[in-house]
């Protein structure tokens, strides 16, 4: 297992390498000067060449990359000050360290994510689990179409309508907002409810979807009606041989999504106007922020990269062939 | 000897109640294209520490009359009429928790693929154990005992280690042993056996077979032996059922059917099948045509469009009137006694003799 | 080794008749061998390591085989799963590229040819796969699969391709009309007979078989089984025929190999194979074949009786000296130590070979050895043998018993 995990973290850190590189590279392929947009209106050739020199974008681009990668690693020394270890830069929108307003901002982007998770897990999951259960009957039929219906529905459409219809008109529920959770647990409930459930809509009726058609299919497996066979009573046979067998393919959406959502949930956040990551990223790249852009890129594969990982190590809980072998 | 009895007289070979009685069964599923007769007024006996061999190709309706047995079919497109007999008690109708309480205590059953039919999530002692605890009551660790001595009983050298492995660390051999295991942890009075060498290797299932054998003879099990392979049943079965498109065509002890076989379809399993002796110039037989439809099946005898004997009944009662099973040794066809004992003396191979 | 079979004679006239409008003709007397395997050997890497996956050791499944096929004559391969017969198969056919040894097909070196190099031969050997469900593509027509091999290799046969196909379909015992259906619209053993018919459409004079017929039903096998015999006979075209099925491959072949292990252990014509079998595992496995005659043959002395332990080991690593060694009851010191030649043993015919240091008498009449511990034990209750205890795995300590 150890070495398993060795192993795949040493792929992991070569894979991180290759999506930097790729950002940083792709970066200047914009035919924009991040230094004249900083120099503003009244700007000559000398002070965007001072800009650019101050920004470290003189240098030869490989240079560039590897400064910036070795920072990352040891810290770095710029003009302004030092920046010590996991040294991001800072933003050339607002000069602030971009690994402190990383630091600033997850909070918000874990809040929804791990809110969001809990809600489509438990529900896409258990109208799926029920759905297989009766399945054939109204009550799956009324759930397979719901979510048919509900997988089409984005969130920039649910999103102002569940505004319009809590917030706005019968003020049910007040303007979603973060409020961290060790400030206080419940404004940081019922402020990020609407965003979670509003979140979740798709993924809940994808989850369905998916845990009804794992189901029936393990369901179908003739180790299940050996264990019919063996006289296990339905909810045996339900929970100790058939969802053993769904939860491989659960786990490695689950895990994908969770990576995904903990590097930002962009859409959400804009419709709730929530501070996250997702936000930050759309800012960072509108605004030529190569250092911010750079930041959150890597934050987000990280997040993706660990999660795989954690999927990985989850089968072989899950598999004892994957275990064994 | 191969005389067949007149439909209406009762089996006299039949002294005391068979342990198992299946009487006018029939199956029939729903599905998108209409409805499927899988089985079709099959009636048999089996007494306890008999084997009964049940032949048949694919569709015959084999697999589907003792997953029938067993309950285990969908009861939702599944239409189940006759009656189902298990020491007296009615099975046709009962209750799932009746079913439950019998499955894999008084009547167990083994499937084709030992690979599939162990789940691999979990080790092969807790699967053995599992029926164990759940019918006679017993503790984990009582369980656990009785799964390493089942292993040790089927075969499985160091039981008391191998009792904690994954079905994926045991060979195909090993793996139907421990469903063998698994399947007899209860003492069942009815085992019924799927298939259970198809999967294996022609040495392997020599070892299976020998050990379904012995294991009979200490527990005094009925055992249900389906199969498609004729060298099996005549390896182990004391009677056979001869089944075609979801109905029984020929029935009686089997090295008597095996010996004077007296319907076409039997015929015809026996000449395609090409021996281990006897002559090799002289091409296998085979049977022309395929199986029908059971959505539609033919009118009359089921077998009758690749039925090369047909010509041979007066008019046309092969395709309009369904012959009928005589009760015991028989079979269901309309060519006389005379004709089908002509046809056995002529075609029993030169190689066979 | 000289060991062309001599049992295939029933097909000179109609082969001869056939070769006619064949592109190659019959290229040579029938003795000569159309195909020749020397010392094949198929290693399948096994990787790992840490941190660096690395080759760790190979899976053995093909390891040191010869054997040649008379042109027209039908070769047989059987054993049980794993030993290597496929792997056989496919190395033959150049769908898989061989670790060691020699392929000469025609006199042609084929063992390591290029594409290019064997597009010429490719049209010669063909491949008839063991599932007919997942072996035809299901997207395309009857007509395009059957054609696909001509069009492919640009060939135009007088007559156009589509009138050819319709004729394949006939000489398969399909009807020409079926030339637009689908693959679903078919039952098992007719798409078995298209897949045959697809291999026949470039004329080839060597069909490797794998499992024809396992696939199908009893009475679906027959025919199928006596397409492929007919075919042989009329065309004069030569089969690998690999299967488990001892008794189908006695029907097809007029001579036939016992792979165990990656290795043939027993080659012999047909009927020296199957009466006067004399390797141990020939004998164990003709014995455990079930025999639905075995009743009827009662007035006959009883065949013998033969039941293996345990599992064949494993061919990552097989044992030394005879890999049989593990599961023979005649096994001593020799075998572990010297691994047995395959040749040709005091009281066997000149063709027939065997790999055996002890070899059994030649006959497959009235004997008993059970050498399963859990078998034995039951035995020894019931019987007058004694078993040895249980717990012996794969031990050599058979029981023999006299009855």
């Amino acid at each position: 297992m150890l070495r398993f995990l060795v192993r795949r973290t040493l792929g992991a850190i070569v894979i991180l390498l290759l999506i930097s590189a790729f950002t940083f590279f792709l970066f200047y392929a914009v035919p924009r000067d991040p230094a004249l947009l900083a120099c503003g209106k009244n700007c000559d050739s000398e002070s965007v060449a001072l800009i650019r020199h101050n920004m470290g974008l003189d240098d030869p681009i490989p240079v560039q990359y590897w400064e910036y990668m070795s920072g990352i690693v040891t810290g770095r020394d710029f003009a302004a000050g030092s920046c010590p270890a996991p040294c991001l830069g800072y933003s050339f929108d607002d000069s602030a360290p971009v690994w402190d307003t990383l630091v600033d901002r997850f909070p918000t982007t874990l809040s929804l994510a791990l809110g969001g998770g809990a809600v489509f897990l438990t529900v896409g999951l258990g109208a799926g689990l029920i759905a297989a259960w009766k399945r054939g009957t109204w009550v799956d039929k009324t759930f397979s179409s719901l979510s048919l219906v509900l997988s089409s529905m984005q969130i920039y459409f649910v999103g102002p309508l569940v505004l319009a219809l809590l917030v706005y008109n019968n003020e049910i529920l007040g303007q979603p907002s973060y409020v961290p959770f060790t400030e206080n647990p419940v404004e940081w409930f019922s402020g990020l409810l609407i965003p979670w459930c509003v979140l979740s809509v798709i993924f809940t009726a994808n989850y369905t979807r998916m845990a009804r058609a794992t189901m029936i299919e393990q369901l179908q497996e003739e180790h299940v009606r050996m264990a019919r066979a063996k006289g296990m009573s339905g909810r045996t046979v339900f929970f100790r041989y058939a969802w053993r067998g769904s939860l491989i393919p659960i786990v490695t959406i689950f895990g994908v999504d969770m990576g995904s959502l903990f590097g930002g949930a962009i859409i959400t956040e804009a419709t709730f106007a929530l501070p996250g990551l997702g936000t930050l990223a759309v800012d960072s790249v509108q605004e030529l922020d190569l250092p911010m852009t750079m930041g959150v890129m890597l934050f987000a594969a990280t997040m993706i990269v660990i999660f795989n990982i954690i999927v990985d190590a989850t089968y072989a809980l899950i598999d004892p062939r994957v275990r064994l072998s | 000897m191969t005389t067949s009895r007149p439909p209406t007289s009762p089996a006299e070979t039949d002294p005391g109640d068979p342990f198992l009685s299946v009487r006018d069964l029939g199956v029939r599923f729903s599905t998108e294209d209409g409805v499927v007769r899988a089985v079709d007024g099959l009636s048999f006996e089996l007494r306890r520490g008999q084997t009964l061999g049940i032949v048949g190709e694919s569709g015959s309706g084999k697999s589907v009359t003792m997953l029938t047995v067993l309950g285990l079919h969908e009861p939702r497109t599944t239409e189940v009429t006759g009656q189902i007999r298990l020491d007296g008690q009615e099975l046709v109708g009962a209750g799932e928790r009746t079913l439950q309480r019998l499955r894999g205590n008084t009547m167990a059953m083994i499937f084709q693929d030992p690979l599939t039919s162990l789940s691999p999530y979990h080790t092969v002692g807790r699967q053995i154990a599992e029926p164990y605890i759940k019918h006679t009551g017993a503790s984990r660790r009582q369980a656990r005992a009785r799964a390493i001595e089942m292993l040790d009983k089927v075969g499985i050298p160091r039981a008391g280690t191998r009792v904690d492995d994954y079905p994926h660390q045991f060979s195909g051999g090993m793996r139907q042993r421990a469903v063998i295991a698994m399947a007899l942890v209860c003492n069942p009075d009815l085992l019924i056996a799927d298939e259970p060498t198809t999967a294996l290797d022609v040495t392997v299932q020599a070892q299976i077979l020998d050990l379904l054998a012995d294991l009979q003879q200490e527990f005094g099990s009925a055992i249900v032996l389906i199969t498609h392979d004729l060298g099996v049943v005549a390896d182990v079965a004391d009677d056979l059922l001869v089944m075609y498109a979801g109905r029984a065509v020929e029935r009686g002890p089997a090295a008597e059917v095996l010996r004077s076989p007296q319907h076409p379809y039997t015929w015809g399993l026996l000449e395609s099948v090409p021996r281990l002796t006897g002559d090799v110039d002289q091409p296998l037989a085979p049977i022309p045509g395929a199986p029908p439809s059971l959505l539609d099946p033919p009118p009359g005898c089921p077998f009758h469009p690749r039925c090369a004997h047909r010509q041979r009944v007066p008019g046309d009662a092969c395709a309009t009137e369904r012959p009928e099973l005589p009760v015991g040794r028989g079979a269901a066809c309309h060519l006389s006694l005379e004709q089908r004992r002509t046809h056995v003396i002529e075609h029993r191979q030169p190689g066979l003799g | 080794m000289g060991n062309e079979p001599t049992t295939g004679a029933a097909l000179p006239a109609d082969s001869a008749a056939a070769d006619a409008d064949a592109p190659l003709g019959g290229g040579g007397s029938p003795g000569e061998p159309l195909l020749e395997v020397r010392g094949l050997v198929k290693h399948f890497p096994i990787h790992g390591g840490f941190p660096i996956r690395r080759r760790m050791g190979a899976v053995r499944a093909v390891d040191g085989v010869d054997l040649s096929i008379a042109a027209g004559t039908s070769f047989g391969l059987v054993g049980e799963s794993g030993c290597g017969k496929s792997t056989t198969g496919r190395l033959v056919t150049r769908l898989l590229e061989p670790t060691g040894g020699s392929i000469h097909y025609r006199g042609t070196d084929i063992t390591h040819a290029s594409r290019r190099e064997l597009a010429p031969i490719r049209s010669q050997i063909q491949m008839i796969f063991q599932d007919p469900y997942s072996s035809l593509n299901p997207r395309q027509t009857v007509g395009t699969i059957v054609g696909g091999p001509m069009e492919i290799n640009g060939i135009n046969p007088p007559g156009g391709r589509e009138r050819r196909v319709r004729e394949l379909l006939e000489t398969v015992g399909l009807s020409p009309e079926h030339y637009n259906r689908f693959p679903h619209e078919f039952s098992g053993g007719q798409r078995q007979r298209i897949g045959v018919a697809r291999a026949l459409a470039l004329d080839p004079r060597l069909i490797v078989a794998d499992e024809p017929v396992s696939a199908l039903d009893v009475s679906i096998q027959a025919q199928v089984v006596n397409l492929l015999q007919r075919l042989q006979r009329e065309l004069g075209i030569a089969f690998l025929f690999i299967a488990h099925d001892l008794a189908v491959v006695r029907h097809f072949s007029q001579r036939v190999a016992v792979m165990y292990l990656g290795k043939i252990v027993e080659v012999a014509d047909r009927d020296a194979l199957y009466r006067r079998p004399r390797h141990p595992y020939t004998h164990a496995l003709l014995s455990a074949v079930p025999q639905a005659d075995a009743l009827a043959d009662a007035e006959h002395p009883r065949r013998e009786r033969i039941r293996l332990a345990g599992d064949v080991p494993s061919p990552i690593d097989p044992p030394s000296g005879c890999r049989f060694r593990t599961r023979c009851w005649k096994a001593e010191e020799l075998c572990a130590r010297q691994e047995p030649p395959l040749v040709v043993r005091d009281g066997s015919d000149p063709n027939h070979l065997t790999a055996c240091h002890f070899p059994e008498p030649p006959t497959t009449l009235g004997r008993d050895v059970i050498l399963d511990p859990a078998l034995a034990a039951a035995e020894g209750v019931t019987g007058p043998g004694t078993g040895p205890g249980p717990g012996a795995e794969a031990a050599p300590d058979a029981t023999r018993k006299a009855r």
